[in-house]
């Protein structure tokens, strides 16, 4: 990179920041209520274990980090989110309103307020109603509110297009050579090709599929490895996130197959055996065959998700720890354990990306297989 | 799993599917298709290449047995047409030697007939000078003895002294 392309990548950078910045970086000032009848430990306990709860759950504004004021009260840092709400027409307002959580907003006359990192509509007191399982009973409005996983989706889905189209750009300027960062990430592109696209899926329906594999692999990646950074963002530990791409993988897989996935589902045991005696094994196998269709996608999709839900709890859990133990041998020993496992997670942040696609595109294996599963009942 | 379903948002699912999938698309069809379309080509020059030289290869070793062959041909050749002339020359020299001993031969025996005949020729002259000697010696002997016996024989002796010399 010459040094006229890395100035203005600076001031791009500074730009940026800047107006990071300006849009609103908020100091917002609460009182701290501490819970009665607890002691001092106790509380400190209860701190943490709501800190990182909060932490796993998505959240509507981007904080950067808080601290308590000498005068007892809590400061945020960080940027506000824009609210969309759908509670007869779109209610598009500042996350800044609710005062992170501790206020009631007010759009249009309607009054909101979060509960439980959910919005539901309220009076201007904020009255919450509750059922005996200790469930809000109030309405909740559709939410597609700009969250910090949405920014975090939105930051990775850029970098990626930007990444891969500069890698894509630059073998037509190097003569089919990559060239910049694109050397990194072609060997990686190869061995999706190679190594999981190819021996699953096989020569000859690969193609097709590598759009996904390629994107997903990269996405889920570089989305465990942002959840690593002190930003505190947790996407890929984020349900909704998983059960996204493990939807797109179901669909992909039942809508590309072939009439033999078909029929290795609704009738497995193929010609080995006479109609009348296939009829009382079929009635448990085809519900089990029929199940596996979606317990295949559903493993994907705990899987991910409690992998990158247990590596942020374990992580935050030991830096708590320096916090309970405020010791001279204590904290030292959390902190290199919370090391240790923070270099583990940068380990399990790759295979939990690998391990998605490569099972995704078994999945696709299944579905595009041709005339094999007749040969294999035989050899059994 | 009712801790998982109320952590379900539908607002996340919405955006995290809208932009997966758009960025599936994107990529699809700004970064994938042109990556791999370019990590191929450039597959298949490098075997293309490959093939070729090994194509080269093959060919190379062909002429160069051709070569040896031909070589070895040559040598083969030359060999025979050396041992041919060396075979020729040595005809050569034994039909010279064999014609020059008959040449000499002839010239020997010519000579010696020659000799033969010379000799012959110079005993018929000496013959005939020893007939014209004993003639002229009679003849003097005979002219002597007419006039003085002693004369006569000194003149004999004479005469057969000079033929002792002679």
């Amino acid at each position: 990179m010459s040094g006229s392309t890395r100035f203005i990548l600076l001031k791009k950078k500074t730009v940026f920041l800047l107006i990071l910045l300006l849009s609103g970086v908020v100091s917002a000032k609460e009182k701290q209520q501490p819970p009665e009848n607890l002691s001092a430990k106790e509380t400190q306990k209860k701190e943490i274990k709501d800190y990182i709860m909060h932490h796993l759950q998505d959240s509507y504004d981007f904080s950067l980090f808080s601290y308590t004021n000498d005068d007892g009260s809590h400061v945020y840092i960080g940027v506000p989110l824009p609210i969309i709400l759908w509670d007869n027409g779109f209610k598009v307002f500042l996350s800044s309103k609710f005062h992170h959580g501790e206020t009631v907003a007010e759009a249009d006359g309607n009054f909101y307020t979060i509960n439980h990192n959910k919005i539901y509509k309220t009076d201007q007191a904020g009255t919450i109603t509750y059922d005996e399982d200790h469930h809000a009973t109030n309405f909740a409005p559709l939410d597609f509110s700009i969250t910090k996983g949405v920014v975090s989706i939105m930051f990775t889905v850029f970098m990626m297009f930007f990444l891969f189209k500069n890698l894509a750009d630059s073998y037509s300027k190097n003569s089919g050579i990559a060239s910049g960062a694109g050397r990194f990430f072609e060997p990686i592109v190869l061995y999706i090709r190679d190594d999981i696209a190819i021996p699953n899926i096989g020569e000859k329906h690969y193609k097709k599929y590598m759009s996904f594999l390629l994107t997903v692999f990269f996405f889920v990646w570089f989305l465990n490895i942002l959840g690593l950074t002190p930003l505190g963002i947790n996407v890929t530990g984020n349900i909704a996130v998983t059960f996204c791409l493990a939807l797109l993988t179901f669909l992909l897989t039942n809508f590309t197959g072939t009439k033999d996935y078909w029929l290795h589902i609704f009738d497995p045991l193929g010609s080995t055996l006479k109609w009348y005696a296939k009829i009382p094994l079929y009635i448990i196998l085809i519900p089990i065959e029929v199940l596996g269709i979606f317990i295949k996608p559903f493993s994907l999709l705990i899987r991910l998700y409690a992998n990158m839900q247990a590596g942020h709890i374990v992580l935050m859990s030991l830096i708590g720890l320096m916090f309970i133990f405020k010791s001279w041998l204590g904290s030292p020993l959390s902190f290199g354990l919370a090391f240790a496992i923070s270099l583990i997670e940068v380990l399990v942040a790759l295979l939990q990306a690998y391990i998605f696609t490569m099972l995704s595109a078994l999945y696709f294996g299944f579905a595009s297989e041709e005339h094999e599963h007749h040969d294999e009942i035989e050899a059994h | 799993m009712e801790k998982l379903l109320s952590e379900f948002s539908l607002g996340l699912f919405f955006w995290q599917l809208l932009l997966f999938v758009a960025l599936l698309l994107l990529l699809k069809k700004f970064a994938w298709k042109p990556i791999l379309d370019a990590v191929n080509e450039r597959e298949t020059s490098i075997k293309d290449s490959l093939s070729a030289a090994q194509k080269a290869r093959d060919e190379m070793q062909v002429v160069q047995a051709d070569n040896k062959r031909i070589l070895k041909e040559a040598r083969a050749e030359r060999d025979a047409l050396l041992s041919e002339a060396k075979k020729a020359s040595i005809q050569m020299i034994n039909q010279a030697k064999a014609d020059a001993k008959v040449d000499a031969d002839k010239i020997t025996a010519q000579a010696q007939e020659m000799i033969q005949n010379e000799k012959k020729a110079a005993i018929n002259d000496l013959k005939n000078q020893v007939a014209q000697l004993s003639v002229d010696i009679a003849e003097k002997v005979l002219q002597t003895e007419l006039k003085d016996k002693e004369a006569q024989e000194k003149l004999v002796e004479e005469l057969v002294k000079e033929i002792a010399v002679k």
